[in-house]
């Protein structure tokens, strides 16, 4: 076994109640790694040519959780969400920081793959004793707060009455779903520690689809070994000396962002991006600080970054609503998206979409677009029950409820914003298309493209196999291989990632598993074969919508509307330099002109049975 | 080098980065294995984070407690220090700590405390280094009260829930 790994996979049956210990090849974990890229792999292993048939919320689709190789040892351990996307048809590797990760692989696990559905809900509990299913209808219907108190007691006790001796047994780690999940409303996220999220995706709704609350682990086994103990331990010092480096983002985070990105950079969802530019100072940075951070250096397993803040309402009408601080994500989409400068209204949106099981970026982009759409009369008070202004933080709180729980017009949103697009334009008459922000069904993430100023830019989404993650971007090249297709697949945290030196990154890698890795090979080998996999998967997608290459590798029209204020007033996406960025980016990873991957490519990367689904899509 | 210390902890600035746990199980195991680093990080809500750790109490109801001559409290540091070939894995010494601080190790069953890195603690360090600042060392001095720090860790949250999040902190843990 390399190093890094625990050494087994929990492969979990729910429809035959059983589970099993499952392993993969050493050559499949070398070239896919962990995460996103092994979960790809083992999706189309198991789910093969039939793909398009497959519904993401049927019991033949797969929800998994993975770590990677470095998780939990590299500074900023996360865990990888996958499955056949509900949104995109495709696969995502959706990331979120949680204590689930290192406990899973202290308990001896690298990962839990669930397949089937439970008869009646269900929650997997992972230890060293191996895995089990467990009932969770006490918990089903539940949100954050009461989850973690439930779990977090019950799971302590049957431990310890197992353990009676041992002493003290710590909570353990936890993924869980929300409302949202349950209801299968399809962009909702995995969440954890109340406000942490893997939300692109949609897997909450694939947990939800399978009768699934929660994975819940406890481990007391050591990490997994290394194959250069020794050089691993010196470079985990060094990286965290890089990491405490940076005074500035140690104390906000992206806390300071939904001022500045609005204001410097004009790239800020406001009002479903009719807008990129503001100057708000009621949205100023201090405000949030100086009123409701409670913690100002929060961090999950071996971090140093501690980019989270922990905010909480201790006053006033929202009064005990506590989640992180918020990032600038939720700062944009639970706030200026929606018209609220207010630093309270925002805190509150964000609390009430992360309790309801929402990913705080997806499920408010669809509320963004019900508001545009109130706005121009297309959808009326009648449609919705009551009025949607811009700014009206009670209406979406209101609103948040009514998706994730699909009442009324809520049950239309909960599709995620291109499918309720493509019902509120028939039920209407009218067509829509033109005020969803998504790429491939994944609304895109709160960073702008028309400006050209932030790190977003022409081609950042439109190929992107993930579609609007703004975690990780298509970038003309092979750098975005050695960045988040790594990172996903290595499962750490971005934010411990970047402003490290890669070459020191890439000697931990290696240090860690003992594979001939560098980043080099990231670029030119594991990291194209891997986002080829995925373009592949998204490509056969299916059973609802079947992507049109081309067509639909581009941005939504409103990113090539002139921005309309601000510094950059005027100034839109470059339609030509998206279109030859577009050419270069599948010319450099070896598809036709169409983003089809080329016979010569698959057989290159060891996909070559993907041929026979590809010759199909080539024109 | 042992000199006598006391480490002193601030729970409100621990960001839960349990890196002192990395830390410590490096030194004493020579990897990463935080269920058998000596302090551990409870953490019943996300943002109250509890690092938990002998506090030598004055009067050593642990090493009281044993029958069989396995703990002893080391002259010039103050620290509790565990003979692993006389502990008899009974657990004694935990039920006898009023926070309840020692555990059997996931390795060999035995009773663990931190025995302060004989004078130079690993977990304060990187706490230090990190400028968190939640783990600090402080000369021993006498009538500090310590034992009254020997306390559950649930009872710290509680408290820590409220001085947090206030009137809400009454419900979370």
């Amino acid at each position: 076994m390399p190093g890094g790994y625990a050494g087994k996979f929990l492969d979990v049956d729910l429809t035959k109640e059983k589970v099993k210990n499952t392993t993969f090849p050493d050559e499949i974990l070398e070239a896919y790694f962990g995460g996103r890229g092994l979960a790809a792999k083992i999706l189309w292993d198991r789910i093969g040519k039939d793909w398009p048939k497959v519904d993401p919320l049927g019991p033949q689709n797969i929800f998994l959780a993975l770590t990677g190789p470095m998780t939990a040892i590299y500074p900023g351990a996360r865990i990888c969400c996958s499955g056949k996307s509900p949104v995109s048809n495709g696969t995502v590797g959706s990331t979120a920081s949680t204590e689930f990760a290192s406990d899973l692989k202290m308990a001896g696990y690298d990962g839990v793959i669930v397949s089937g559905k439970a008869s009646s809900s269900v929650y997997i509990l992972v230890t060293d004793d191996g895995g089990e299913i467990r009932d969770a209808s006490h918990l089903w219907g539940k949100m954050s707060e009461e989850i973690i108190k439930i779990l977090n007691k019950e799971v302590t006790e049957e431990l310890t009455k197992r353990k009676p001796n041992i002493g003290l047994i710590r909570e353990p780690g936890k993924i869980y779903i929300g409302p949202a999940g349950e209801n299968m409303v399809r962009n909702a996220a995995v969440c954890s520690k109340v406000c942490h999220a893997a939300g692109y995706g949609g897997y909450g709704s694939l947990m939800g689809s399978k009768n699934l609350k929660a994975i819940v682990a406890k481990g007391r086994g050591k990490l997994p070994e290394v194959d250069a103990p020794e050089a691993v331990k010196l470079m985990w010092k060094k990286t965290h000396e890089h990491l405490i480096k940076p005074r500035g983002f140690r104390r906000w985070g992206t806390g300071y962002a939904g001022y500045a990105v609005g204001n410097d950079t004009s790239s800020e969802p406001i009002r479903n991006w009719q807008e990129e530019w503001h100057d708000m100072r009621s949205y100023g940075g201090p405000r949030f600080e100086n009123r409701y951070w409670v913690k100002k250096y929060w961090a999950d397993f071996n971090c140093t970054t501690s980019c989270m803040k922990v905010s909480c309402i201790k006053s006033g009408r929202w009064k005990g609503d506590i989640t992180d601080m918020p990032d600038y994500e939720l700062e944009a989409y639970c706030g200026t998206n929606l018209g609220i400068f207010d630093p309270g209204d925002n805190i509150h949106i964000s609390t009430v979409v992360d309790k309801l099981g929402h990913s705080g970026i997806n499920g408010p982009n669809a509320m963004g677009f019900a508001a545009e759409l109130y706005q121009r009369g297309i959808l009326t008070e009648e449609d919705i029950g009551f009025k949607l202004e811009w700014g009206d933080a009670e209406a979406f709180d209101k609103l948040a409820h009514m998706i994730a729980y699909r009442e009324g017009i809520g049950d239309i949103l909960a599709e995620g914003t291109y499918r309720a697009a493509l019902k509120i334009g028939e039920m209407k008459g009218v067509d829509v298309m033109k005020y969803v922000v998504h790429v491939k069904g994944i609304e895109i993430g709160a960073h702008g493209t028309r400006s050209d100023a932030d790190y977003t830019h022409d081609i950042s989404y439109a190929p992107n196999v993930q579609g609007g993650d703004h975690t990780s971007i298509a970038v003309d090249g092979y750098s975005e291989m050695s960045s988040a297709v790594f990172t996903d697949s290595a499962v750490i945290c971005n934010f411990c990632f970047y402003g490290v030196p890669q070459e020191l990154v890439f000697d931990f890698a290696k240090g860690v598993t003992g594979f001939p890795i560098t980043r080099e090979s990231w670029r030119t080998d594991q990291g194209p074969r891997i986002v080829t996999l995925q373009r592949a998967l998204l490509l056969m997608g299916g059973p609802d919508i079947f992507w049109e290459p081309i067509k639909d590798d581009d941005n939504p029209p409103r990113f090539y509307e002139p921005l309309p204020s601000g510094p950059y007033k005027g100034r839109t996406t470059d339609r030509k330099l998206v279109e030859e960025k577009r050419a270069a980016y599948f010319e450099t990873l070896g598809w036709d002109e169409r983003g089809v991957p080329e016979k010569e490519t698959l057989d290159k990367i060891g996909l070559g049975d993907l041929e026979p689904s590809m010759k199909k899509l080539r024109k | 080098m042992s000199n006598p210390i006391w480490i002193v902890r601030d729970y409100l600035k621990c960001s839960g980065c349990r890196r002192c746990e990395i830390a410590c199980s490096m030194h004493h195991e020579d990897w990463m294995w935080p269920e058998a680093s000596r302090v551990r990080v409870f953490m019943p809500f996300p943002g109250v984070e509890v690092p938990h750790l002998c506090a030598q109490c004055d009067d050593y109801p642990c090493v009281d407690s044993c029958s069989f001559d396995a703990l002893s409290v080391d002259e010039d540091t103050s620290a509790v220090i565990v003979d692993r070939e006389k502990c008899t894995s009974c657990a004694l010494c935990i039920k006898a700590c009023p926070g309840q601080v020692p555990f059997l190790h996931p390795g060999d069953n035995k009773a663990t405390v931190c025995n302060l890195c004989e004078g130079d603690p690993e977990c304060v360090k990187v706490c230090q280094e990190a400028r968190y600042n939640a783990l600090s060392v402080v000369e021993e001095k006498p009538n500090v009260n310590r034992k009254l720090f020997a306390m559950h860790p649930i009872e710290v949250a509680k408290d820590l829930a409220v001085n947090l999040f206030g009137e809400k902190g009454e419900e979370v843990i």
